[in-house]
């Protein structure tokens, strides 16, 4: 499948690394909902790394979608609630 | 639902929404083509001005830094005339300096994250809308408007995606510069005010120069007074010798002087 980190581009991800992301992502959320920015900051970073490590780049010139979109990887707790929010960060 | 999951759908409906839509779906992708080169050479502006301001905070450095080692000369000749109180405040400027110093360096080194990954923003998304325009061609020559849609959808959610991420990119590095380019703002006012003195310059001065240089003209008067009495009075020969060898420290001065006597 093909994640999307937001500001840095898109990267093919085999099925087989996900459960291990989803774990991460679940941290990432948890520490998004108690609003704790430390464990946030780690808990993004852990997310991004595992994704640049099992993932290969995309190719730049491919038309295709994300499967799964993440956040920048100096994105504050704030820029990721807005991301969550249906009048949030992307300009039109 | 995982947080990656819900980003991904709520970013993707944005993106669609901001697709314009034609009658003719075939004319939707010369519209959303023309939007991308819109937003190709906005993210090409967005990459010169961070330059810009990058280049700012650079020259500001410097400034600081030439005002830091000038400071530093100051304080080592107050201390050669013994002047403790003016080293002190010399080297106490000094300290303030560098802290403003790591501060731009840090915004220096934040400028050019931003500009390295505006570069490659830039460069994706060019990438795509080549990719993208070919597409266009291939569904125009090939398909009637019924059929085309489908093929359409594709290509536009893609690069729709890509426009969004861009988009969000450029945002937030204007958001990031329009911050420093304040604190920017605020340092080049002190240092226009001269409350960070620009002392090299030759007319104005910081009052830790003319404090030193009062004292260095008049220890001049003195040794010149002490020359002149030893010239009228050769038994104060001891004195004009100790005299002369202070005149020897300010050279300039003293050949000025001797063109007008």
């Amino acid at each position: 499948m093909i994640v999307r980190i937001l500001g840095e581009g898109q990267y093919d991800v085999s099925d087989e690394a996900l459960p291990r992301l989803n774990e991460l992502d679940a941290t990432v959320e948890q520490s998004v909902e108690s609003g704790d920015v430390g464990s946030f900051t780690s808990a993004l970073t852990a997310l991004l790394e595992g994704v640049r490590t099992v993932g290969v780049p995309h190719p730049d010139d491919s038309l295709d979608e994300s499967d799964l979109i993440l956040p920048p990887s100096d994105a504050t707790i704030d820029e990721v609630r807005e991301l969550l929010s249906d009048d949030g960060l992307i300009p039109g | 639902m995982s947080l990656m999951k819900r980003i991904s759908l709520i970013f993707r409906s944005k993106a669609n929404k901001a697709i314009d839509r034609a009658e003719d779906p075939r004319e939707t992708l010369d519209y959303s083509y023309q939007r991308q080169l819109e937003l190709l050479s906005k993210v090409r502006r967005g990459v010169a001005d961070v330059a810009t301001s990058r280049k700012r905070v650079e020259l500001q450095v410097n400034q600081l830094e030439q005002q830091a080692s000038k400071l530093q000369g100051q304080a080592e000749k107050a201390i050669s005339v013994g002047r403790e109180d003016l080293a002190r405040e010399a080297l106490t400027r000094r300290s303030a300096l560098s802290g403003q110093i790591s501060d731009l360096r840090a915004q220096h080194a934040q400028l050019q994250g931003e500009e390295e990954k505006l570069t490659l923003a830039q460069q994706r998304l060019q990438a795509k809308v080549e990719s993208f325009r070919t597409r266009k061609e291939t569904i125009k020559a090939t398909y009637t408007a019924a059929e085309a849609q489908t093929r359409i959808n594709e290509a536009m959610s893609g690069i729709g995606e890509e426009m969004g991420d861009v988009g969000l990119a450029i945002q937030r590095a204007e958001d990031k510069t329009a911050n420093m380019q304040a604190r920017a703002g605020a340092i080049d006012e002190l240092i226009a005010s001269g409350a960070l003195d620009d002392a090299s310059s030759i007319n104005r001065g910081d009052d830790i120069s003319r404090e030193l240089e009062a004292m260095s003209s008049e220890s001049e008067v003195e040794n010149e007074l002490a020359r002149l009495r030893a010239k009228a009075n050769p038994q104060a020969i001891e004195a004009a010798d100790e005299g002369n060898g202070i005149l020897q420290a300010e050279p300039e001065k003293k050949a000025t002087e001797g063109g007008n006597s």
